[in-house]
């Protein structure tokens, strides 16, 4: 069983959801995201979503992106991000990361070389956001080989076909982004989420994460009543946006926001036990 | 490199997914999938129907001129004394490029599947023109992503798409310039899925956008076949014509390229020369990557990061070329060179001296490269080259280069 799998089957038994904040390595300076890494976990992050900074973030929001082009002033590339999660896996050894980003810089480390050193540094799911089942049969094999999960989105216009030929590839957890937009765009409205979470059920046993517009412990309590997993993204890098000029303040201050959230999806959790 | 017949070459490329070799495909976010499944639907199914064709043309003939000439340019072949150079007159289409040839397909098709608001996402700004300018007479909202650094380059058209109607959005992320304009474009179409149609302006993009948009300005080359013909009895030497994403070039190549006796020639924006590093010429100094949803040549660093291009024309200065350009630099069909910002100013200046032609920066790269290689070939024989836009627009370029300011 991946460490994935191990994470949901335990909260499951526990009748947790899963919180997974995402940050992006580097951002703002390298030394931080370590540290910030064991903070998260502190606060309460069950799996950590480590986003690889890319020149072209086409599917993210200005928040994002402009955490990408942070990241890239300090010249990070994906070999810092694999040293950075060896490095954290120092001290940590349950929480599972997934790594999040474009297609481009693994092409450029090549699939096979990637998936070793990704296996090497702990590493257990990828998450190509621009790399559709279609195009990602080679870099799946490749992880494969390692036993690293290939983690797939599923979108509000996603047809049934589609979510059929998702799950068949998708492990570890399906990514269901919560509305049509890019990160951090959109309030999400849970109503329409639970109705594609409960049709996705039809169709696959794997955990459903939900991502893309949760702003807030309200948001968060609401989707974790529905989903398995909930991603905090653009709120977070808003936070560290913040912070960009006293880094040594960030990862407390991220990881109390992310504490708002954990004790926010709990009460939600206790009330409806 | 696998033996290839290029006479099997239009029913083989693009494959089923979009594939030109290892180039090309459909790498967008889940979000897209579906509208991108949709387009290529919709595509198939009117493509090859008559009356959708007869729209086309019908508007490709009283709204945008065409055929466009193929005009011998006689005093200019007399100065480069070599092969006989013919210029083919895109610059002649209403708005002045050939970018328009494929914005009314796009349109008509936008409007046959209920679309009703178009966006675009343009460099130099004639493409953004050409939109504005469908979605006026088609009566579809129009907004047109552009990098903020060409907004100030290209001014007069950022105005020529607000006095048709167009919203001009200014993108101030990343270089600010072409490829952030598409990024833009693309997170809009996310957020705008279901009434919003994005016209895409070169053939680069997912599958289907980069055999649609070769299908559309395909008729450059095909007029230009029959137009050669009856002009000079035989089909042209060489092809030569410059290439950003490479629309202009694969409209005037696509239809010759399984006539193996004509030659062709891509030609690139080497900036300040390939050697600086600052320039536009993936396919002459780039590698192959994933950049806005299709795999191609690219300009980036070892990390597989974008990495800054420079070109004197804001038309070539992009990171990435159509897929179907990086295939026909690998098997070997097609030739792709560059030319410098500097060859591409005196080309610019000796054709509008030698002819009264004022062409635009981007097609002046395709002149230049004319210079070089007219020299070299006999009398006999004969170049065709795409004039693919006007001057105008470039006036101000041009001009501050020689230390003027309107």
């Amino acid at each position: 069983m991946s460490r994935i799998s191990e994470c949901f089957a335990n909260l499951k038994a526990d009748g947790q959801t899963a919180l997974i904040p995402y940050v992006t390595a580097g951002d703002p300076e390298r030394w931080v995201t370590v540290p910030l890494l064991h903070a998260l976990v502190d606060a309460g992050a069950d799996i950590i979503e480590l986003g690889v900074p890319f020149s072209d973030p086409m599917c993210d929001g200005p928040v994002i992106q402009k955490a990408c082009e942070r990241a890239l002033n300090n010249e990070v590339t994906l070999q810092h991000v694999l040293d950075m999660v060896a490095q954290f896996r120092d001290k940590n050894k349950t929480t599972p990361i997934v790594l999040m980003g474009y297609d481009n810089p693994m092409e450029a480390m090549g699939y096979a070389k990637f998936a070793e050193k990704a296996a090497e540094a702990g590493v257990d799911g990828v998450l190509t956001v621009d790399s559709p089942p279609e195009e990602s049969s080679e870099l799946r094999q490749a992880l494969d080989k390692y036993d690293i999960d290939s983690i797939y989105l599923v979108a509000p216009t996603t047809s049934v076909e589609r979510i059929q030929r998702i799950a068949s590839f998708a492990k570890g957890f399906i990514y269901y982004v919560s509305i049509k937009g890019v990160t951090g765009a959109a309030a999400l409205d849970v109503a329409e989420v639970r109705e594609k979470l409960a049709l996705l059920r039809h169709y696959t046993d794997l955990p459903l994460g939900v991502g893309f517009g949760i702003r807030d412990g309200q948001s968060a309590a609401a989707v974790a009543e529905i989903a398995d997993a909930v991603v905090i993204g653009s709120t977070l890098v808003r936070c560290i946006e913040e912070h960009e000029k006293r880094p040594e303040a960030l990862p407390a201050a991220v990881a109390g926001l992310l504490a708002e959230m954990r004790y926010a999806i709990n009460a939600r959790n206790l009330a409806s036990a | 490199m696998p033996e290839l017949k290029f006479t099997d070459y239009f029913k083989n490329y693009p494959d089923k997914e979009g594939h030109f070799g290892p180039y090309g495909g459909r790498f967008v976010g889940e979000t897209l999938m579906g509208a991108i499944y949709e387009l290529e639907e919709a595509y198939e199914q009117y493509r090859n129907d008559p009356q959708f064709i007869a729209e086309i043309d019908k508007d490709l003939a009283d709204f945008v001129g065409r055929p466009s000439p193929v005009y011998f340019a006689d005093n200019w072949t007399r100065k480069l004394g070599g092969a006989q150079i013919y210029l083919k007159r895109e610059d002649l289409n209403h708005t002045g490029a050939h970018k328009v040839n494929n914005t009314i397909g796009q349109a008509l098709l936008a409007k046959r599947m209920g679309k009703t608001r178009i966006i675009a996402e343009t460099g130099a700004g004639q493409h953004g023109v050409a939109s504005a300018t469908v979605a006026a007479r088609l009566g579809l909202e129009c907004v047109v992503y552009m990098g903020a650094e060409d907004v100030q380059r290209q001014a007069q058209n950022v105005y020529r798409m607000k006095l048709l109607g167009a919203e001009v959005v200014p993108v101030q992320s990343g270089a600010k310039t072409l490829k952030d304009a598409l990024n833009e474009a693309l997170r809009d179409w996310v957020t705008n899925v279901d009434n919003t149609f994005y016209i895409i302006g070169t053939v680069a993009g997912p599958h289907p956008y980069p055999a649609m948009v070769r299908d559309f300005q395909s008729v450059i080359g095909r007029e230009a076949k029959n137009q050669m013909l009856s002009a000079t009895g035989k089909l042209p030497d060489a092809l030569v014509a410059c290439i950003g994403g490479g629309s202009n070039a694969i409209g005037m190549f696509y239809p010759f390229i399984e006539d193996e006796s004509v030659a062709m020639y891509g030609v690139e924006g080497a900036g300040h020369g390939i050697e600086t590093g600052q320039h536009s010429a993936p396919l002459s100094a780039g590698t192959p990557g994933v950049l806005h949803g299709n795999r191609t040549y690219l300009i980036q660093n070892k990390a597989g990061q974008i990495t800054a291009t420079h070109s004197i024309s804001a038309g070539l200065d992009y990171p990435g070329v159509g897929p179907e350009h990086a295939w026909l630099k690998d098997i070997g069909r097609a030739n792709y060179v560059s030319a410098t910002d500097d060859e591409a100013l005196e080309a610019f200046h000796e054709l509008t001296r030698t002819e009264g032609i004022i062409p635009a920066l981007e097609t002046s790269h395709a002149l230049a490269y004319v210079k070089k290689l007219a020299p070299t070939m006999s009398p006999d024989q004969t170049i065709l080259v795409n004039v693919s836009g006007r001057g105008d627009k470039d006036m101000h370029t041009v001009a501050s280069m020689a230390g003027l300011n309107f």
